[in-house]
């Protein structure tokens, strides 16, 4: 089977894929992002509150599940490595931007390949020994050995060499890149005395909880670091996390008052759980989105008129209303929403108009069917929305043929192989990654044969600018070469829906990942 | 064997041996009738007569039972080996790059050839030692007593509550034949037994968890339970395996009992004056056990092997959920050790239900 996030270890790498498609909708993002109708209100201006138990029920945990986090891939393990430890860098929950945390600074060179990190001496891990330069350095070495097994091995492969000069960390890369920082926000690389070489799966890090008691797949409790570095963060006693991986079985744990929080709320049970008096839908926007692509060198999509009459024959909200409940966001047909850092703002958005789907049909002298190949597991109710696709073509003189093609084998013989089908991707912490996976000539998952050379040379220069204003005029243009002249069709971006009873407070809407990036047990409080 | 569906164990009746029984019962119960010291005398006796074949038969049956796991650990290998992804990508997922996944594939032997890793696999197992998981790195046989203990928890109190729950039903309906608390025992248990397993388990949820807040759920048990927070916590999925499992056990209890008590030397025992309890249990019972012991032997098997589903819906850590997970990840220890301990409890109590099958009826050690 194929993966599209494959390279990220953050983005989507805490998300089975399965699970993933299984629990995505929201009402977007926080309140500056707007759009979200069910904003916990009050929860935001209250001062933390310290002490009680803290239940979570999560999908995600398997008995075959280790504490080695070079191992760690689903949503358990995902919240569990940010309770036990802490990463080099954090992100910022509202812009995305890069945050201090073991890493109190850092500086690059003039041309972004060479990163020198000012690492905290004032941590010390659960055990007490005394966290040092040397245990970062041979953390980031252990995931970046060749023979590693690490799920962040793809990300640090563009790391030279990790060297310790004068007490700092410096990061030599083969290349600049300007998002080196969000790079080592990645929630594989908690920094473990010497690295984990010695022990793994010892969960001795230097987080806000301390680990009690582990089993894989079943429940793992914490209790709070009372020596830990930080005091804006673990506010609850202790917690209880109970692998649920039966959505029904999670609403019933949440809607019983025996867990605090779920996560991966279906988007068509949603509407029922908010009946319960107790309980609270927290959705956030996600990177994640569901496409329908088109091969740019193909007939009859190496014409772009054709490719414009396509874009805009499709009803998104109508598709976001059916499809994902309304939970979820709209796409404008290049693949970075709000929730990435540097999002070009002011695009206008694309809206379902059969008449310049006509025009530009017209203009393209195409006739006939056009064939769409979907399957169910391209994304859930792919097969609806391309129905309602075609019902609305037709509607601009377009028809559509839509194929109901297996699902064994899609992602093998129809996805990135014939020109025009349906899929999904998961998101990249950077624009900079999304576009390098599916947009480069040179990508082999550049799905929409988007061959520019124009293009690739903009990805490439906005890689190591340092210039933030400059980087992001660039995205800009990125966008909108993708969006008029690419071969993606993006209907919506889907969104994160968890739940929580109203007990639970301070719950911050992350727009790094899921669950409130994984942070959600170390920032949330329990009002009694 | 992880089968869905309360079908899975009680589907089969017709293929145990046992299930012919009751027929025959009336023309060949009369002998044991006459002798007047009853049919529980000359089982004993012919026990001691008959040591030899017994033991004969018994040894047959578990050379048979060895080729047989042997035959379900071929199964496994090749049925898991043909899963479309191995270990190394399905384990890596998203996050998978072409080393990492090679360098799992080498530090596990992956690039060997099958017959090799199932022969060296195979060499193990036989000493009993089903090797460490691939994907947590712990032994196998550990981690499976853990979970196997939980298993066996909720099996053995789903046992003793619906084994004598449904023989005693089966018992009240015959005596109250065709009568409403019959009527009313198959309603309710035939009711029971075609709603899906997990339908039911969540029907109890709502009502008692949900709604009533008096039951605990999940049903998670952890090391630091004490006993009594582990009965609490199986409470729900016990109810719902009982009445998964009753009303087929009841049903064959109602249906032995009552072909015998038609026959003709029952009839002569009624004749003769002897009370009703008399006849049931010097003159019915012993007759009707056999095909009772093969539904009951194929339902506790049912309750450790059959169980995912309950396992899921209810979040309890027994083995069925170990190895849905292990399969998840293609965890080729895991997945074998758990096949081979589900099969061989299913072949276990089969086999045990025929040697009681025929000990309880000296008949079937002479098959003609």
């Amino acid at each position: 089977m194929r993966d599209f996030t494959s390279n990220s270890g953050l983005l989507g790498a805490g998300i089975n894929r399965r699970g993933f498609l299984g629990g995505t909708t929201a009402l977007g993002l926080a309140a500056g992002l707007g759009g979200n109708l069910l904003l916990p209100t009050g929860a935001r201006a209250q001062e933390p509150k310290r002490g009680g138990h803290l239940k979570m029920g999560l999908k995600g945990g398997a008995a075959t599940d280790t504490l080695d986090p070079a191992t760690y891939s689903a949503s358990v393990l995902f919240v569990v490595g940010h309770l036990w430890g802490d990463t080099l860098v954090e992100s910022d929950p509202k812009t995305g931007a890069a945050l201090p945390s073991i890493a109190s600074s850092w500086e690059p060179s003039a041309d972004a390949s060479v990163w020198t990190f000012k690492i905290r001496s004032d941590i010390a891990f659960h055990d007490g020994s005394k966290m040092t330069v040397a245990d970062v350095i041979a953390t980031l070495k252990r995931h970046s050995d060749a023979n590693s097994k690490s799920g962040a091995l793809g990300l640090m492969s563009s790391i030279k060499s990790i060297e310790d000069k004068g007490g700092d960390l410096v990061l030599t890369l083969t290349e600049g890149n300007a998002d080196l920082p969000l790079l080592l926000t990645d929630y594989h690389l908690v920094i473990q005395p010497n690295g984990g070489y010695d022990d793994p799966s010892s969960a001795n890090g230097t987080g806000p909880y301390k680990m009690t008691s582990f089993e894989p797949g079943v429940r793992a409790t914490f209790e709070r670091n009372k020596e830990d570095w930080r005091t804006d963060r673990g506010f609850v006693d202790s917690i209880e996390i109970i692998g649920i991986n039966d959505a029904t079985a999670r609403i019933a744990a949440l809607s019983s008052g025996q867990v605090h929080y779920i996560n991966r709320v279906d988007p068509k049970t949603v509407s029922l759980l908010k009946r319960a008096p107790t309980v609270e839908i927290l959705s956030t926007s996600g990177r994640g989105h569901y496409v329908f692509i088109m091969h740019c060198n193909t007939a009859p999509f190496d014409n772009n008129d054709l490719r414009l009459a396509l874009k805009y024959s499709i009803d998104r909200q109508e598709i976001l209303d059916r499809v994902l409940g309304g939970y979820g966001t709209i796409g404008n047909d290049f693949p970075i929403n709000e929730t990435y850092a540097l999002f070009p703002e002011g695009i206008e958005q694309r809206a379902y108009d059969p008449d310049k789907a006509a025009f530009h049909y017209k203009k393209s002298g195409h006739s006939g069917p056009v064939l769409l190949r979907t399957s169910d597991v391209a994304f859930p109710g792919a097969v609806d929305a391309a129905v309602l696709y075609q019902e609305s073509a037709k509607k601009a003189g377009i028809e559509i043929e839509v194929k109901r093609e297996p699902g064994d084998g899609y992602w093998s013989n129809v996805w990135n192989v014939q020109p025009y089908s349906t899929s999904y991707w998961g998101g990249r912490p950077t624009q900079d990654q999304m576009y390098s996976t599916a947009y480069l000539s040179t990508a082999d998952w550049n799905d929409t044969r988007f061959l520019r050379p124009d293009f690739d040379k903009i990805l490439l220069e906005a890689r190591s600018e340092l210039d933030e204003a400059k980087r992001k005029e660039m995205y800009r243009d990125m966008a909108m070469m993708v969006r008029d002249e690419g071969g993606l069709i993006l209907p919506m971006f889907n969104d994160f829906v968890n739940a929580a009873s109203k007990q639970v407070k301070g719950y911050v809407h992350d727009i790094g990942n899921d669950m409130s990036n994984g942070y959600v047990a170390t920032r949330v409080w329990l009002d009694a | 064997m992880t089968g869905t569906g309360p079908s899975q164990g009680p589907a089969t009746p017709n293929d145990a041996p046992g299930a012919e029984e009751p027929r025959v019962a009336i023309i060949a119960g009369g002998p044991a009738l006459l002798t007047g010291s009853g049919a529980k005398g000359a089982t004993a006796g012919g026990i001691r007569l008959l040591r030899s074949p017994l033991a004969s038969l018994i040894l047959q049956r578990l050379a048979l039972s060895v080729a047989l796991l042997f035959a379900v650990s071929i199964l496994i290998f090749g049925g898991v080996e043909a899963l479309p992804g191995d270990f190394a990508t399905t384990y890596l997922g998203q996050s998978a790059t072409p080393q990492a996944v090679d360098n799992i594939r080498k530090d596990l032997g992956l690039d060997k050839p099958l017959t090799e890793r199932y022969v060296t696999w195979l060499g193990g197992a036989v000493q009993g030692d089903f090797g460490t998981s691939w994907a947590s790195r712990n032994s196998v046989s550990e981690q499976i007593g853990k979970r196997l203990g939980n298993s066996l928890f909720l099996a053995f109190f789903a046992a003793i509550v619906s084994v004598p729950l449904a023989i005693g039903l089966g018992m009240l309906a015959v005596q109250y034949r065709n009568r409403l608390p019959d009527r009313i025992i198959n309603i309710v248990s035939l009711a029971a037994i075609s709603l899906p397993e997990f339908f039911i388990g969540y029907l109890l949820i709502l009502f008692f968890a949900v709604n009533l807040g008096i039951a605990t759920f999940p049903s998670t048990v952890y090391d630091s339970m004490t006993f009594l927070e582990r009965l609490k916590a199986i409470a729900l999925p016990v109810t719902t395996l009982v009445l998964v499992v009753l009303a087929h056990m009841m049903r064959m209890t109602r249906a032995a009992i009552l072909s015998v008590m038609s026959s003709a030397y029952v009839e002569t025992a009624e004749l003769k004056g002897l009370s009703s309890l008399r006849i049931i249990a010097r003159h019915a019972a012993p007759n009707a056990i056999a095909p009772v012991i093969t539904v009951v032997a194929l339902n506790l098997a049912y309750l450790v092997v059959g169980v995912v589903v309950v396992e899921v819906v209810f979040v309890y850590p027994g083995m069925g959920q170990y190895m849905v997970d292990a399969v998840t990840v293609r965890d080729m220890p895991v997945v074998q050790a758990c096949g081979l301990i589900f099969a061989a409890f299913y072949i276990l109590l089969n086999m045990a239900a025929d040697i009681l099958a025929i000990l309880a009826n000296p008949r079937l050690r002479h098959p003609r």
